[in-house]
Formats: C-alpha cells, sequence, structure tokens
C-alpha cells in the first residue's frame, strides 16, 4: 500500500523573482530609514523639528509595512477604507492629549 | 444561478452586497484578523497616546546630555538611559542594543512576508523554511528584551539620589538604583510605569506571535496546509506578525528617539 500521509496534491508553483526582488527592496527602505533616524538622533538638536521628522518618518515606514508587507493596499477599496478611515480618530486623540498634558505642565510648573 | 442577483428594482451596486458573493474579495479569517487588529491598534494608541500626554506634563531635561543626570524633577533623556549593550559593562553605547533589537525584528517581518509568498504558491519547503527563520527572529527579539528589561530593573552602578515619596507614606531622599513600579532613578515614577506597561504589553503580543509562528510552522512542515488544499493561515498569522513589527516602529520612535 502505498504511503499518502505526505502526500500533496497542490502544485508548487516557481518562485516568483520580481515579487522577492520587491521584499528585499522594501526592506532595505526600512532599513535605511531607521539608520537616518539614528544618525539623526546624534547629530541633530532636540526640539520640535527633530521629532516632527522623526514622526513623519515613522508614518513612512508604518505605510510601507502595512501597503507592502501586509498587502493592504492590493486588497479592494471598502475594506482598505474600512481599514484606514476608522484610524483619522486618532488625530483628535493626540491632540486632545497634547493639550492636556500642556495644560497639566501649566499648572504644575 | 449568476453570482450577480439580477432582481427588479435592484441597482448593480446594491446587489453587491445582497449577498452570494464577496464584496470584500477576502475569507472571513482575514476580515476577522483585519478587524482584530484595527481593534488592537486604538489599543496600543491609547496606550501611545497617554505616554506622550504624560511626557508633555513634565519639563524636559535642558542641560547637556554630558552632564545629565536622573532626577524625578524632569522627563530623561532617552538615548542617555537606554545606552547599555550585554558584555559591555561600563561602555557608554547609546541607543546601539535597541538599534539591534529593532534590526531584528524588522529582519523577522522580512523573512515572515517571504512566507507568505511561499504559501501562495503553495511551496511547502519554503514555508518550513522562512517560518523557522521568523521564529527564530521572534525569540531573540524577546531574548533581547528580556536583558533589556532586566537591565533596566537592575539600574547602573552609580543610580541616582532622588526625593521621592516612599511605600510607607514617608518622604525621603536616598540614592535609587534601578527601576520598580514606585520609583526609578531614571526619571518620573510614570516614566518606569508607562515603559514597564506598554514594552510589556507589546513583549506579549511578540510572545503570543511566537506561539502562533510555531503552530504554522509545524502544520505546514506536517502537511496540514496541503491537505487543507490552501496556505491562507501562514498569511492570516504574517498579518498579526507584521503587526507586532508596526508597533515596534512606533513603541522605538516615541520612547528611544523622541
Amino acid at each position: 500500500m502505498e504511503i499518502q500521509e505526505n502526500k500533496s496534491t497542490l502544485v508548487v508553483e516557481a518562485r516568483n523573482e520580481e515579487k522577492v526582488k520587491k521584499i528585499w527592496k522594501t526592506a532595505g527602505i526600512l532599513l535605511a530609514i531607521t539608520v537616518a533616524e539614528f544618525i539623526m538622533a546624534f547629530t541633530m538638536d532636540r526640539g520640535i523639528l527633530l521629532y516632527a521628522l522623526f514622526i513623519i518618518l515613522t508614518i513612512w515606514k508604518a505605510k510601507y509595512i502595512m501597503m507592502e508587507f501586509m498587502h493592504l493596499g492590493d486588497e479592494v477599496k471598502p475594506l482598505f477604507y474600512s481599514i484606514i478611515v476608522p484610524l483619522i480618530f486618532l488625530v483628535w486623540l493626540v491632540i486632545a492629549l497634547m493639550k492636556e498634558g500642556s495644560d497639566i505642565f501649566m499648572y504644575r510648573w | 444561478m449568476s453570482a450577480h442577483s439580477t432582481a427588479i428594482g435592484v441597482s448593480s451596486k446594491r446587489s453587491v452586497w445582497g449577498g452570494g458573493i464577496e464584496p470584500m474579495k477576502a475569507s472571513y479569517g482575514k476580515l476577522m484578523m483585519w478587524f482584530f487588529l484595527l481593534s488592537d491598534i486604538f489599543t496600543f494608541a491609547a496606550f501611545l497616546i497617554t505616554y506622550l500626554s504624560i511626557r508633555v506634563s513634565y519639563p524636559a531635561y535642558a542641560g547637556p546630555a554630558t552632564d545629565f543626570v536622573g532626577s524625578n524633577e524632569y522627563w530623561p533623556v532617552p538615548e542617555l538611559v537606554f545606552e547599555a549593550v550585554p558584555f559591555l559593562h561600563g561602555i557608554h553605547a547609546p541607543l546601539v542594543f535597541v538599534g539591534i533589537m529593532t534590526f531584528i525584528l524588522i529582519s523577522s517581518s522580512v523573512t515572515m512576508v517571504l512566507a507568505v509568498e511561499a504559501g501562495h504558491r503553495n511551496d511547502r519547503n519554503d514555508v518550513v523554511k522562512w517560518m523557522l527563520w521568523t521564529i527564530l527572529g521572534g525569540a531573540t527579539f524577546l531574548g533581547c528584551q528580556a536583558w533589556e528589561w532586566s537591565h533596566f530593573i537592575h539600574g547602573t552602578d552609580e543610580g541616582s539620589v532622588l526625593t521621592y515619596v516612599n511605600g510607607l507614606g514617608q518622604n525621603v531622599t536616598e540614592t535609587v538604583f534601578g527601576a520598580n513600579l514606585m520609583v526609578n532613578e531614571y526619571g518620573p515614577a510614570a516614566f518606569a510605569q508607562l515603559f514597564f506597561f506598554i514594552t510589556g504589553f507589546h513583549g506579549f503580543h511578540v510572545t503570543i506571535g511566537v506561539f502562533l509562528l510555531f503552530l504554522v510552522f509545524y502544520q505546514a512542515a506536517v502537511g496540514v496546509y496541503d491537505k487543507r488544499g490552501h496556505y491562507e493561515m501562514v498569511e492570516k498569522i504574517g498579518l498579526y506578525w507584521h503587526f507586532v513589527d508596526l508597533v515596534w516602529v512606533f513603541v522605538f520612535t516615541l520612547f528611544y528617539l523622541i
């Protein structure tokens, strides 16, 4: 009797070199942004400008992870927007709590 | 029977949602993973925005970085708190270790996406290979985080002289070493509390992730997905793993850079 256990009925397709290349390219970009952040942390003065740059670069990295690694960009529009649109609420939460924090600072010191 | 129902009075747009087809063009499991991740994004966002809010409610350390001493009067400079590397005791190496941790986690995300790509091609050997690399990356990251926590808790050789209210309600001035939820040598009590909570919650997610990765690795290796006819589970767990990486990107910026 033939051993059936590890017999696959699925057809294995050949590697898609272009796709793999794109993955490594995205990895390279993420690494480059992180290295840039590192260099900035030691060469630039601490302040609003540096912090703003850090946050922009972080969101840029997040975009690459979500679009390229999680393939959100390849999903249909209704799914794409039902994930992205609710995140707009966070913008308000950031503004409200930063204001709250700086007001506490004013009272405390 | 056609997938698009053409009932009288129903516009073609509405018929998309009329049943019988998948308007999102994604399986139930994948959709639910996405909505779980959305809710998790809100949880982490609440933690991280709380960190920002409490941070701006304290004065920032304003003097030159070389003269920095820990105090509960102002928020510490992160690169002067996180500056130790295993086996290099006493050497000032700001952010080097956390840089290595970030590199490890991003790399494990890359190997994960390669496993997902292999899954699309039904290539069991490649899936198993890349899953193994991803598990290795995740476990190494957890090990690094354990060391980071241990160092944070035990503190530096010098410690810092702080005035604070201790557990008995007494106002004391003494040299504090390391960190706990009451007091820490680096900055205000909230600094260590938030560090423990946020990196701990993230580490908990990584731990769950490593278990799930191992499950996928095992099931792929014994041929469960071949029998099932598709490798979608690799994709779903992959989404979770990338999310863990995504959160770390924000934790890294807020805790270690800003």
